[in-house]
């Protein structure tokens, strides 16, 4: 392969580095108008009653909307369609919008917020999950599994109970993970207009056009055909712009309503309310081991604080029982998970969706296991790494698997024999390991359509022309696709323009979530160019007599493999084939395969393959003032194969550098304003300067290694590589802290004032952790039970009857063992 | 409005300001030079940094109407004689440049850098570069970026 594996500039950097990149702000039209929207300030409170009249009055204000114009609901997943662009009947966090000024620029927009008058009739603010679990009323949402609580899954593969009582040493913790948030540096924006035929065209910083397109067509009661979405390249994304939000609602009807383009553009401190970010999760991991040193079975507990909206809850909360069983063998398992409403801004997906919290307390506890049963965390690891090829407990089929080479790897570079627990005391090193989905194996909303659909354009000119729904979010999704173009077609990947992100010129993907865009629009891609390269050869062959099957396409040429010298130039190529067929253009598409899950809860998780990490992460830690220094990591990372090794190594780096800011430091946390101002409960620090994140002067040293093992599933064998290195991070971190210091905290961020908490507690004599030590009673539902593939199950939820049968006879058991 | 004359870029340029404007609104409102962006208009962020009179300025936290006689240098200014800055070439080359929102704010603090310290260390880099945030990079491909074009003699 010529380009494939590669290092190169990427296709849009030159736009980058010279300032030309259009992100959504940089859109300036004729007649433009600004948005500004006013935010609810309390944070939980029935909708009285608003009057605008004094700011549509205001000079300079050309609209004024409210919940009114927007009586039709919406929400990322079908389930939830639970917001509405401006609040109707109610608001249900700080920062949710009740009404959208459009004016002549953005300070008369500004201005005129204040003369809009809204009257609340408070209710109980609801601050964490406990309170939202033993206070049903009054309730944050009229839907939901009960009260205050969204939604509960309990799934059983296999005899955990059993499982656990048979096994040598069964182990329970419980950990925490705070919530935190995106911080892209772009604020989100954008820009609506009526194009010169009537039809909507909406600009926006958006991770999922796709899904905004069909949120469009369902608020505006518009067809979707009238409507045009395109994704500005995102100045950052990291799933914080991947759900429809109420500023594209907002603009899109000001724009049909007023006939002028309209914009807005978040400052910073609706950004941190906007939010979407991680859940913070409460965890009970229990794990039975055997003597061997392998796992007999687990039973992992998740609650999630969910904020004041579902968002991708739902997904989350299913993510965070999904993947465990991916990367190690569990033989039975009981995932039973908790999402409850809160009046906070709403959380979802943030780079690793609902597993790093659970991936943390999975790897702390392996750490605790294997210094229990005085076992080295590494060889523990190694002996229980999932088998390549299989069917998981929770039937995730799992493709290659790297990771026993990442464990070596890592362990090697980092001299771990050498260094754990054989540092001075103050340093230490710590490990844990991950997997992640490449993709997830089903789209947001039920239907048989490809995820991700490639056309490629070829003329006589030479040119190609992809285009692809895919979104550059800065990942480098546009320069995937013209690699796997170019490779094909043996052109370089400048001579192809890509078109990405625009409802109405490309075809469908779904966006840039569950790290699926490489291998799904990569596979489209190749189809599509395989598609073209074929007829390109057919003429081609014909033209110089040469078998089809001889000739090669590379350097921009198209020659007979047994004679280079005899062959025509790529463009020629095209001319030939363009007289012989007509125009050409070809597509391709790309659709997961079916998974093998067909229990209720079994589409979350499933993926066409998985991607694997391991780390070690280096820290001193200064016993007198808890401070922590990290100096340096190490991290191997499955990639499958490197389409472009430079933005490969960009996103392990980014996401160890994301992980360690979720480690140490970052924090999306709230307070109560004192009672003289409202009592009303507000983000702590919404900047950028008190929301701290890491900067040059905290970022540690990183050496990335790439284990290339392709899988047959990817586009030329890639796996993904977006999201998946920052999950062993945050734990080879708390792990590090017990080798430098003795002490377990059990929960992020790892601050100085924890560790020394925890030195003090085991200076007393007690535990020497920090961190939870108590998960609440939920009223869990009966467990949906599937038997794993190695007790004869087919993926399907046992029979209910003979569940109750075994629900009986389980308890007797019970009974019996006790 | 307030009438001012300033270099932009190497080209003198009048314009009418509002007096509240900041140079970032200057620049990206009245100027059309859309390739400096903004990411908090608090100055926390370094993603507005340009350069006034050849040292790193926040722009959002500077008044259009102090700049009057002054000269700024945008990314838009980096090249020259169509050719890309050396620090642009090694940036689009060597993945310094992910999202690329950031990216203006760190290309100019690192001229300012280069300019005044042809040969900086490691340490020295990072101290420079250390009031400009970065969500995807992790730093480290900027780090390499810039001694990348270090060695290609940046100026």
């Amino acid at each position: 392969m010529k380009i494939v594996g590669t290092p190169r500039r990427r296709v849009d950097g030159r736009a980058k580095v010279t300032g030309q990149t259009k992100f959504a702000d940089d859109v300036v039209l004729p007649r433009m108008l600004h948005c500004k929207l006013l935010r609810a300030s309390v944070p939980h409170a029935r909708l009285v009653r608003i009057d605008a009249s004094r700011a549509t009055a205001h000079p300079g204000v050309h609209l004024v909307l409210t919940g009114n114009d927007f009586p039709i609901p919406y929400g990322i997943l079908p389930v939830s369609q639970d917001e509405h662009a401006l609040a109707r009947d109610k608001v249900r966090f700080v920062g949710d919008p009740v009404a959208a000024v459009i004016a002549r620029d953005e300070q008369t927009a500004f201005d005129a917020l204040d003369l809009i008058d809204v009257e609340y009739e408070p209710l109980t603010t609801f601050a964490d999950p406990e309170d939202s679990l033993a206070n049903p009323t009054p309730r944050i949402h009229e839907y939901g599994d009960t009260g205050n609580v969204h939604k509960l899954v309990s799934l059983q593969f296999g005899d955990v109970e059993q499982a656990l009582a048979d096994a040598d040493r069964v182990f329970e913790d419980i950990f925490f993970y705070q919530g935190n948030t995106h911080l892209p540096i772009e604020q989100h924006a954008a820009v609506a207009a009526k194009d010169p035929d009537g039809k909507l065209v909406l600009w926006s910083s958006t991770q999922t056009p796709h899904y905004v397109h069909r949120a469009l067509a369902k608020t505006l009661e518009m067809p979707a055909a009238h409507i045009r979405v395109i994704a500005t390249p995102n100045g950052g994304g990291f799933g914080g712009k991947s759900d429809p939000f109420n500023h594209e609602m907002v603009v899109a009807k000001a724009a049909l309503l007023l006939d002028r383009p309209v914009k807005i553009c978040l400052t910073r401190e609706e950004v941190f309310y906007c939010h979407r970010g991680r859940h913070p999760v409460l965890m009970q991991f229990t794990t039975g081991m055997k003597k061997d040193g392998t796992i007999a079975g687990m039973h992992v507990k998740t609650l999630l604080d969910g904020g004041a909206y579902g968002s991708y809850g739902v997904a989350s909360t299913f993510y965070t029982g999904a993947l465990q069983t991916v990367t190690y063998h569990v033989p039975a398992y009981h995932f039973q998970g908790c999402r409850v409403f809160t009046n906070k801004p709403p959380c979802g997906p943030k780079r690793g969706h609902g597993t790093p919290q659970s991936r943390f307390g999975q790897e702390i506890q392996l750490d605790k296991i294997a210094e229990a049963l005085t076992q080295d965390p590494a060889e523990l690891r190694l002996r229980i790494v999932e088998r390549p090829e299989t069917l998981t407990a929770n039937y995730l089929r799992v493709g290659t698997i790297g990771l026993s080479e990442c464990i070596r790897r890592v362990t090697r570079a980092a001299d771990w024999a050498n260094t754990f627990r054989k540092l001075p005391h103050g340093r230490g090193v710590g490990l844990a390991c991950s997997s992640y989905l490449s993709g997830a194996g089903l789209a947001i909303y039920w239907n048989d359509m490809p995820h991700s659909g490639v056309q490629l354009k070829l003329d006589r000119s030479g040119g190609v022309t992809a285009f692809c729904g895919a979104t550059e979010i800065g990942q480098g999704s546009d320069d995937v696709l013209v690699a796997c173009v170019a490779e094909v077609l043996g052109i370089d990947p400048l001579d192809i323009r890509p078109i990405t992100g625009d409802t109405d010129l490309t075809p469908v993907d779904l966006g840039s979530y569950s790290s699926r865009v490489t291998l799904m629009m990569g596979n489209a891609a190749i189809q599509a160019a395989e598609r073209a390269r074929d007829l390109l050869a057919d003429a081609v062959s014909r033209k110089l007599g040469v078998p089809r099957e001889r000739l090669v396409f590379a350097d921009r040429r198209v020659f007979d493999t047994e004679d280079p010298g005899k062959g025509v130039t790529f463009s020629d190529a095209v001319c030939l084939a363009e007289a012989a067929f007509g125009t050409i253009g070809t597509t391709g598409s790309y659709t997961p395969p079916k998974s093998a899950a067909r229990f209720k809860g079994g589409g979350v998780g499933p993926s066409p393959t998985y991607s694997y990490s391991a780390a070690i992460v280096e820290v001193d830690v200064d016993p007198d003032s808890g401070w922590i220094h990290v100096p340096r990591v190490w991290i191997a990372h499955d990639i499958g194969r490197s389409i472009n090794p430079v933005l490969v190594r960009g996103q392990v780096e980014g996401s160890v550098y994301m992980a360690l800011g979720e480690a140490l430091m970052e924090e999306q946390i709230f307070r109560r304003l004192p009672p003289r101002l409202s009592d009303a409960l507000v983000h702590k620090f919404p900047s950028m300067l008190e929301y701290k994140s890491p900067t040059t002067l905290d970022m540690p040293e990183v050496f990335t290694e790439l284990i290339e093992n392709p899988d047959p599933r990817g586009p030329f064998g890639a796996k993904e590589v977006g999201q998946g290195p920052l999950l062993p991070v945050m734990p080879a971190i708390a792990n590090a802290v017990y080798d430098a210091v003795g002490v377990r905290i059990d929960e992020v961020p790892i601050t100085p004032e924890k560790i020394l908490k925890a030195l003090d507690a085991k200076a007393a004599g007690k535990a020497p952790r920090y961190g939870p030590s108590h998960f609440p009673d939920i009223p869990w539902p009966e467990p949906v039970r599937v038997a794993p593939p190695w007790e004869g199950g087919d993926g399907k939820a046992q029979d209910v009857g003979r569940q109750k049968e075994e629900g009986r006879s389980t308890a007797a058991k019970a009974v019996i063992r006790s | 409005m307030v009438q001012i004359t300033l270099t932009v870029n190497g080209e003198p340029v009048d314009v009418a300001v509002a007096p509240y404007k900041t140079l970032l609104e200057v620049l990206r409102e009245d100027l059309n030079l859309c390739g400096t962006k903004h990411g908090c208009e608090l100055g926390e962020c370094g993603a507005c940094a340009v350069l006034l009179d050849g040292q790193p300025v926040l722009s959002c936290l500077v008044l259009g109407v102090d700049c009057g006689g002054r000269a700024v240098t945008t990314v838009e200014g980096l090249a020259s004689d169509g050719r890309l800055h050396p620090l642009q070439e090694t940036f689009a080359d060597l993945g310094a440049a992910q999202c690329g929102y950031c990216t203006p704010g760190f290309l100019v603090t690192a001229k300012a850098l280069l300019d005044e310290h042809p040969r900086p260390t490691r340490d020295h880099i990072r101290d420079a570069l250390s009031g400009n945030l970065c969500r995807c990079t992790g730093y480290q491909q900027i780090y390499e970026a810039v001694e990348a074009a270090i060695a290609k003699g940046s100026r």
